[in-house]
């Protein structure tokens, strides 16, 4: 009985408060007469039906005789009938095949060596070395320099920003950075969209930013757990229901402190495939700080940044990335917005979302990225 | 395979688009026509009722049975035309006509109680029982200025349909 009780909370942590979202008009009918007119009006459901029927699933038009030759994106390549638009948001989109005639696909197996007899080992290499030279100087600043806390702060903040580098450069990172820099002050938090975690390396080569994430597994885990705690980052497990609290509380204590690091949230809490936006969680916009968007748009000339976790793990999304010619990205730093009067937090976050989704050139869904864990894995539906 | 859009001439477009009273765009009927070619599998011209519920969101709609009627073997050119009504430039009452078309379910023109009795019990399924339904349903058309044995015709129904409330529009989606 009791196990029942805990997995029904556990599900009501992820379910967004139905009420929050409807706008306050449609809670209280003016009046509860029902004429013949609303019962006639079958419009919604006809609508819904013939939405159905047109519903158009652009990926699936893939040549398939291109699709064989680009073998490394065919594992990729799932044939689900009947997507909808919340899939959709989380599903890796394979790049149009382009090396299909006798000229192109030579030069698309040279690129091949290329890339992973050439470019891959020389950038496993590049990340070796940032890593040692990381170590060989994070190590001691952590342990020795524990009297002097501002100066060991700032040598881990710049440290963390170098390995950061590091990883950006083992996969030929050409990131764009628009608008002025982030600035650390007290009272403001920034939010960007997801896609994969590489979001995060890429936003904190520039800025040491505290970020608040999932716990993950793995070696992930335990740069969590060492390194990047001490950049201020706070990490929560979905699972467990007490957790909520106790980052609500590190939060509000984030923002409040002067010399922290600036807050980064994504508030879609979940990785997608930056087509599409979906609803951002309220908690960023709650916190009473001015909330700092960032856009961020990934060309996929080269490679599909996204991260698809439930299909690939970190290191399997990393290496996809390192053996690709390069990550093409945009980051715009967008201009602050403040909670305007009479706003609700659903609305700021909404607003806020228009602003990045206009920006990025993503289009806005109106689903909740937590419902991705509680489907079906796409895995399962192809097996059937 | 390969690119769909590419078997439909400039003429074919045209021809589809005067056939839908040109309620849909160039890139719209090209993207429907993807949509056609997709859902119809083995490529005989129209959409069999066992491919249209292979969409799911389709299959689960309570008046699906109902539009499946409708929609069952049509080509692409009367597919558009069925899809035309929910375009945003169909007028109101082409909308309205639909919707009339879905409660007349023996195409006599006419709409009884019975006929309306159907369908709210589609929608409404097990929440509601048969003599609850027709308790409501009485009593509205009563209201309304209606009896049990009045039937409606599409005029009525426009009358009663016709307020700015009335939404039906599906935004095809294009590239």
């Amino acid at each position: 009985m009791s196990k029942l009780n805990l997995s029904g909370s556990e599900l009501d942590l992820d379910r967004p408060n139905i009420e929050d979202y409807l706008p306050t008009d449609s809670l209280h009918e003016p009046s509860g007469k029902l004429r013949l007119r609303d019962l006639l009006d079958i419009s919604p459901t006809l609508t819904e039906a013939a939405g159905a029927i047109v519903d158009v699933s652009k990926d699936l038009s893939v040549n398939v005789i291109g699709g064989m030759f680009s073998i490394f994106v065919l594992d990729e390549f799932s044939f689900v009938h009947g997507q909808d638009s919340f899939t959709r948001c989380f599903k890796s989109n394979p790049p149009e095949p382009w090396n299909w005639n006798v000229y192109l696909f030579p030069l698309w197996c040279l690129g091949v060596v290329v890339r992973y007899g050439i470019l891959f080992p020389v950038r496993v290499l590049v990340l070796t070395l940032g890593w040692i030279i990381f170590l060989s100087s994070y190590i001691p600043v952590h342990l020795l320099l524990k009297g002097h806390e501002k100066l060991r702060k700032k040598l881990e903040r710049c440290l963390v920003e170098l390995i950061c580098s590091f990883f950006v450069a083992s996969w030929t990172g050409v990131v764009k950075y628009h608008g002025p820099r982030p600035s650390r002050r007290p009272k403001q938090v920034f939010v960007a969209n997801h896609t994969s975690m590489i979001d995060f390396i890429i936003l904190e080569q520039m800025t040491a930013f505290a970020v608040i994430m999932q716990k993950h597994p793995g070696w992930v885990g335990l740069l969590q757990s060492t390194i990047l705690e001490s950049v201020g980052c706070i990490w929560f497990n979905r699972s467990e229901a007490k957790d909520r609290e106790i980052v609500a509380r590190k939060l509000r204590e984030h923002v409040e402190g002067a010399d922290n690091n600036p807050l980064l949230i994504f508030p879609e809490g979940t990785c997608v495939n930056n087509h599409y936006t979906v609803m951002f969680k309220k908690g960023a916009f709650e916190l009473g700080s001015t909330v700092c968007p960032i856009a961020i748009k990934y060309n996929k000339i080269f490679v599909d940044a996204f991260w698809n976790s439930r299909k690939q793990s970190f290191t399997t999304h990393l290496l996809q990335l390192m053996t690709s010619w390069a990550v093409v990205c945009d980051v715009w730093y967008l201009e602050p917005q403040n909670l305007k009067p009479g706003e609700t937090p659903i609305e700021f976050a909404e607003r806020v979302r228009d602003i990045i989704s206009v920006r990025a050139g993503l289009k806005k869904v109106p689903w909740d990225g937590y419902l991705k864990y509680s489907r079906p894995s796409p895995k399962h539906r192809e097996r059937k | 395979m390969g690119n769909a859009s590419s078997m439909l001439t400039q003429y074919d477009i045209e021809e589809v688009q005067h056939h839908c009273n040109n309620l849909f765009s160039q890139q719209e009927i090209v993207s429907l026509y993807q949509r056609f070619c997709q859902l119809d599998r083995t490529a005989k011209g129209f959409i069999s009722a066992d491919e249209f519920l292979s969409v799911p969101e389709f299959a689960l709609n309570p008046l699906s049975q109902r539009l499946l009627r409708m929609v069952d073997g049509l080509n692409f050119k009367d597919f558009v035309a069925f899809l035309s009504a929910f375009s945003a430039k169909a007028s109101m009452r082409q909308k309205i006509e639909l919707i009339f078309k879905v409660y007349d379910s023996d195409y006599n023109g006419k709409v009884t109680f019975n006929d309306i009795l159907d369908v709210l019990r589609d929608l409404t399924g097990g929440f509601m029982t048969d003599k609850q339904r027709e308790e409501v349903l009485s009593q509205v058309l009563q209201e309304a200025g209606y009896t049990k044995e009045s039937s409606l015709l599409l005029d009525d129904f426009v009358k009663i349909l016709d307020k700015p409330g009335l939404k039906m529009d599906v935004e095809i989606p294009v590239d």
